[in-house]
C-alpha cells in the first residue's frame, strides 16, 4: 500500500525526488559518458553533465530545504568553477593532441609505465 | 748485637754485579769501555767482601747474622701457625769464605780476561754475563732459605749457558751450553722435589726453621725413610751442579766456553754451588744420605781421574781433575768430615782457578792450541806461567807446603778413620789411588807442556808470556796455594785457624739413631730449646749451642789415629805418581804409547771416558727420539686423525645444513617471492593506465562503499 502511494505521490505530484530523479539520471549519463567515449572532448561533456547534475541538487535541496539561497550560491560556484575547469581541461586535451596526435583517452595510457 | 753493618754491606755486594751487568749489557755496544766499569765494580765488590770476610771472622766468628723479611704471607692455619715465604739472607763463616772465593776468583777472571778475550766481537757482553754469573753466586751464598737457593741456582744455570755458549757460532760450543743447561735440569728437577717436601712438611723454606723442627722430631710424612729421600733429592741438585757421577758428563763439554769462563766455572760460581748446598743442608742429612752422597762423591772422584790419564786436550784433562776434586769434597762431606769438605773447595777453588787461567795463558801463548801434544817446552818461553802452573800442580797433587796438601790430606784422613770407625774402608782406598792417579795426570800434563823438546815449532816459535793482566792474577792465585795462609803447621791443618776457629761442623738435627755414630750432639742446652722452640726460631733462628758439634771421643781418637798414616800414605802415592809421569814422559823410561797398546781396552775405554756420553745417547738420547718419534705417529695418526675426522664429519655437516639452506630456507623465501610475483601478475591487470577504467573502479568502489555504508555503518 505505502508503496503505491509513494509512486502515486510521486507521479502526481512534482517535488524533491523529482529532481533527485533527474539529477540522478543526469549523473549516471555523465558517468556512462566519461567512461565510454574516446574522444576526451566527449569525455569533458561528461564531467559537465556530473557537475550539471550536482548543481541541481544543490538547486533542489536549497528549494525544499529550506535553506535560503546557499544552494543557489553553491550552484552558481560550481557553474564557474566548470567553466574555469573546461578552459583548463581543453587546453590538456591541446597538449595530448600534440604530445600523442589523438585524443582518444583509452590509447594515452602512459600512465602505466 | 754488632756495630759492623754486615747486612747492608752484604746488599751491596750482592746488587753490585747485577748493576755491573745491565750496564755493560745496556751501554756495551755504545761505549767500548765498559768493560771496565764492570771490572771495577767487581773489584769494589771485592774490596768489600774482605773488609766483610776479615771482620768477621776477626771478631764476630761465632755470630750467625741473619735478617729476613716476609715476602708472601700465606696466612696462619691452626695447625702451623703463620707460614709465611720468607727472603733473607745469613751470615757465617762458611758465607763469608765463600762470598772472599767467589769475589777474588771473579775479580782475577775479569781482569784475565780483559787480555785473553780482546778483539772478540762481543767483547763488552762477555762481561756483562760474567758480572750476571757472580751475581747469581752469591745469590746462593746469601741466601738462607731453599726457595732462594733455588731461584739463585737456575739464575746460575742460565748464566752458564749464557758463557758456555758464549761463541755460539761453533756447533760445538752451542751443544755444550745446551747440554750443560739440559743436564743441570735432571738434578734440579731432584733437588725441586726435595724442595717441595721440605716446604710440604716444615712450611717453610728457611734452613734454621726446618733445623729447629727435624730436631723437635718432626719427619716428613712421619718417617726417617722420607727424611733420608728429602737429603738425597735436595742433593741431586748438587749432583747437577757439581757435576757429580751420574750427570758429570756436561762438565767436559763446557770447555767449549773461553777459557777464564771454566777458571770461573770450575773454581768460583758452578760446581761449587753443588758443594756448598750440601754443606748448607748438611745438618739434615741422615746417616743413609750421607753415606750415599759419599758413595756418590767416591766415583765420582774415581771415574774422572781414570779418565783425565789419558786425555790430550789441555782443558779436558783439568774438566776431568775438576770433577774427580769436587767428588773429593762430596765424598768428604759424606763421611762427615764437613770442615774438610769446604776446605777443600775453597783450596781447591784457588789452584783450580789458577790452573784454568794458567791454561789460558798457554792457550793464549800458542795461539788456540789445545792439544798437549802440540806443545811442549815451553818452559822457557813462558816462566811465569809455568812456575805458578807447577806450584798449582803440586798443590793439586798434595805435596807439603802447599794448601792442597792440607785439605786432601785431611779429607783422606777423614775417609781411613771413618773406614775404621764404620768399616766401609772403601772410600779410603778410592781416595788413595785417585790421589796417585791425580799425581800422575797433573805431571804428565805439566811435563807435556812445558818440559821436552817442542813438538810444534812453528808454534813453539810464535809462543810468547802472556801480558802482566794475565799473569797477575796467576802469581796472586800460586801464592794463595800456600800454606801459610791456613795454618802455621804445614803438616796439618787441624790447628790452623781455618779449622780450628771459623769452620765448625754443624749439630746433625735428625734423630739420633739416624745418624753416623760418632756424630753426638751437645746436650747441655737442648731442653730449653725444646721448650721455646717457636720463639728461639722467630727471634734468634741460631742459637749457639745448635752450632757447635762435637764429634765423639771415639772419632776424635780414630781421626787422630789416621792422620799420620793416611799422611805418609798420600805423600807416598802422590811422589808414586809424579815418579811415573816423569819417568814415563820426561825421562821416557817406559814408552807411554807401547804401555797404552798393551793394556789396549783399559786405554780406549779411558781415553772415550768411559762411554759415558755414548750410553747416555744411546740410552736416553736414543729412547727420548724413540719415544718422541712414537709421540709424533701417536700426534699424526690419531690425534691429527680424530681432528682430521672432525673436520670431515664437520663438513658433511655443513654441506648438509647448506643443502637445508638451499632448498628449504631459500625455497621458502624464493616461494614467498613467487607467490608475491604472482599477486603481482594479477594486481597489476587493474593498472590498465586508462583513466576510465579508474573512473569506473572508483565508482563502483563508491557506490559498494555507499552501500555498504547504508547497510552496515552509520
Amino acid at each position: 500500500m505505502t508503496d503505491m502511494s509513494t509512486l502515486s505521490t510521486f507521479l502526481t505530484h512534482i517535488g524533491l525526488g523529482h529532481f533527485l530523479f533527474i539529477s540522478g539520471m543526469l549523473f549516471s549519463l555523465g558517468i556512462y559518458g566519461v567512461v565510454t567515449r574516446k574522444n576526451a572532448v566527449m569525455v569533458l561533456m561528461g564531467i559537465e553533465l556530473i557537475l550539471n547534475s550536482a548543481n541541481i541538487n544543490f538547486v533542489a535541496f536549497a528549494r525544499y530545504g529550506n535553506y535560503g539561497f546557499h544552494g543557489q550560491l553553491a550552484a552558481l560556484f560550481v557553474i564557474i568553477l566548470a567553466a574555469a575547469e573546461s578552459a583548463i581541461a581543453l587546453a590538456i586535451v591541446l597538449n595530448i593532441y600534440k604530445t600523442f596526435n589523438n585524443v582518444n583517452v583509452d590509447e594515452i595510457d602512459k600512465l602505466r609505465e | 748485637m754488632n756495630q759492623i753493618p754486615f747486612i747492608p754491606i752484604a746488599l751491596i755486594i750482592l746488587v753490585l754485579p747485577l748493576i755491573g751487568f745491565f750496564f755493560t749489557l745496556l751501554f756495551g755496544k755504545k761505549i767500548k769501555q765498559m768493560y771496565l766499569f764492570e771490572t771495577g765494580i767487581i773489584t769494589t765488590a771485592l774490596g768489600l767482601s774482605i773488609y766483610m770476610a776479615f771482620m768477621k771472622l776477626m771478631y764476630y766468628a761465632n755470630e750467625k747474622i741473619v735478617s729476613e723479611l716476609t715476602w708472601i704471607d700465606l696466612g696462619s692455619t691452626k695447625a702451623f701457625g703463620k707460614i709465611s715465604v720468607d727472603l733473607g739472607m745469613m751470615i757465617d763463616n762458611v758465607t763469608v769464605l765463600m762470598l772472599f772465593v767467589v769475589c777474588l776468583i771473579s775479580t782475577l777472571v775479569h781482569l784475565f780476561s780483559i787480555e785473553y778475550m780482546k778483539g772478540d766481537k762481543r767483547y763488552n757482553r762477555y762481561f756483562s754475563y760474567l758480572g750476571i754469573f757472580t751475581f747469581s753466586m752469591l745469590g746462593i751464598v746469601f741466601t738462607h732459605n731453599m726457595l732462594m737457593m733455588y731461584i739463585f741456582w737456575e739464575l746460575v744455570g742460565l748464566s752458564s749457558y749464557l758463557l758456555i755458549g758464549f761463541w755460539f757460532e761453533k756447533k760445538s760450543a752451542s751443544d755444550a751450553s745446551k747440554k750443560a743447561f739440559v743436564v743441570n735440569r735432571v738434578g734440579d728437577f731432584g733437588m725441586l722435589a726435595g724442595i717441595l717436601i721440605l716446604f710440604a712438611n716444615y712450611h717453610t723454606f728457611t734452613f734454621d726453621k726446618v733445623f729447629a723442627q727435624i730436631s723437635q722430631g718432626v719427619l716428613p710424612f712421619n718417617s726417617e725413610f722420607w727424611l733420608t729421600a728429602m737429603g738425597i733429592l735436595l742433593f741431586c741438585g748438587a749432583i747437577g751442579k757439581s757435576a757429580q757421577f751420574p750427570l758429570h758428563v756436561w762438565l767436559p763439554d763446557a770447555m767449549e766456553g773461553p777459557t777464564p769462563v771454566s777458571a770461573l766455572i770450575h773454581a768460583a760460581t758452578m760446581v761449587a754451588a753443588g758443594v756448598y748446598l750440601t754443606v748448607r743442608i748438611f745438618p739434615l742429612l741422615t746417616g743413609d744420605a750421607l753415606l750415599f752422597i759419599a758413595t756418590i762423591g767416591a766415583i765420582s772422584s774415581f771415574i774422572p781421574a781414570t779418565i783425565a790419564l789419558t786425555q790430550n786436550d789441555i782443558k779436558k784433562v783439568l774438566a776431568y781433575s775438576t770433577i774427580s776434586q769436587l767428588g773429593y769434597m762430596v765424598m768428604a762431606l759424606g763421611v762427615g768430615a764437613y770442615a774438610y769438605g769446604f776446605f777443600h773447595l775453597v783450596t781447591h777453588a784457588f789452584f783450580k782457578a789458577g790452573l784454568f787461567l794458567g791454561s789460558g795463558s798457554v792457550i793464549h801463548a800458542m795461539h788456540h792450541e789445545q792439544d798437549i801434544r802440540q806443545m811442549g817446552g815451553l818452559k822457557k818461553k813462558l816462566p811465569i806461567t809455568y812456575t805458578t802452573f807447577l806450584i798449582f800442580s803440586l798443590a793439586i797433587s798434595g805435596i807439603p807446603l802447599t794448601s792442597g796438601f792440607l785439605s786432601k790430606d785431611g779429607i783422606l784422613a777423614s775417609a781411613y778413620a771413618f773406614g775404621n770407625l764404620t768399616g766401609y774402608k772403601i772410600f779410603a782406598i778410592s781416595g788413595f789411588l785417585v790421589a796417585l792417579m791425580t799425581a800422575f795426570y797433573m805431571f804428565r800434563l805439566l811435563i807435556l807442556t812445558f818440559h821436552g823438546e817442542p813438538r810444534n815449532e812453528e808454534k813453539y816459535h810464535h809462543a810468547h808470556e802472556s801480558p802482566a793482566l794475565m799473569t797477575m792474577p796467576l802469581v796472586l792465585l800460586a801464592i794463595l796455594s800456600i800454606f801459610a795462609f791456613y795454618t802455621i803447621n804445614p803438616l796439618s791443618a787441624q790447628t790452623g785457624w781455618v779449622l780450628k776457629d771459623w769452620l765448625k761442623t754443624p749439630a746433625s738435627v735428625v734423630p739420633e739413631h739416624a745418624r753416623y755414630s760418632f756424630m753426638v750432639q751437645k746436650h747441655d742446652e737442648k731442653p730449653e730449646a725444646a721448650v721455646k722452640h717457636e720463639e728461639a726460631v722467630a727471634e734468634k733462628p741460631a742459637a749457639e749451642s745448635e752450632h757447635t758439634i762435637i764429634h765423639s771421643e771415639e772419632y776424635t781418637e780414630a781421626l787422630h789415629h789416621a792422620h799420620y798414616p793416611a799422611m805418609f800414605l798420600s805423600l807416598a802415592v802422590a811422589g808414586l805418581g809424579i815418579l811415573f809421569a816423569f819417568i814415563m814422559y820426561f825421562w821416557r823410561k817406559i814408552n807411554a804409547d807401547k804401555l797404552a797398546d798393551s793394556v789396549k781396552p783399559l786405554y780406549k775405554f779411558s781415553l772415550n771416558k768411559w762411554y759415558f756420553d755414548e750410553f747416555y745417547d744411546f740410552a736416553f738420547v736414543n729412547g727420548t727420539l724413540l719415544l718422541s718419534r712414537f709421540l709424533a705417529w701417536f700426534d699424526s695418526t690419531i690425534v691429527d686423525g680424530i681432528v682430521n675426522g672432525s673436520a670431515v664429519v664437520t663438513r658433511q655437516l655443513s654441506k648438509l645444513s647448506g643443502l637445508f639452506d638451499t632448498y628449504v630456507v631459500d625455497g621458502l623465501v624464493n616461494l614467498s617471492a613467487t607467490l608475491s610475483g604472482l599477486l603481482g601478475i594479477f594486481t597489476r591487470k587493474f593498472q590498465t593506465g586508462k583513466v576510465q577504467t579508474y573512473i569506473i573502479m572508483v565508482v563502483f568502489s563508491l557506490v559498494a562503499l555507499l552501500f555498504i555504508l547504508m547497510n552496515y555503518g552509520i
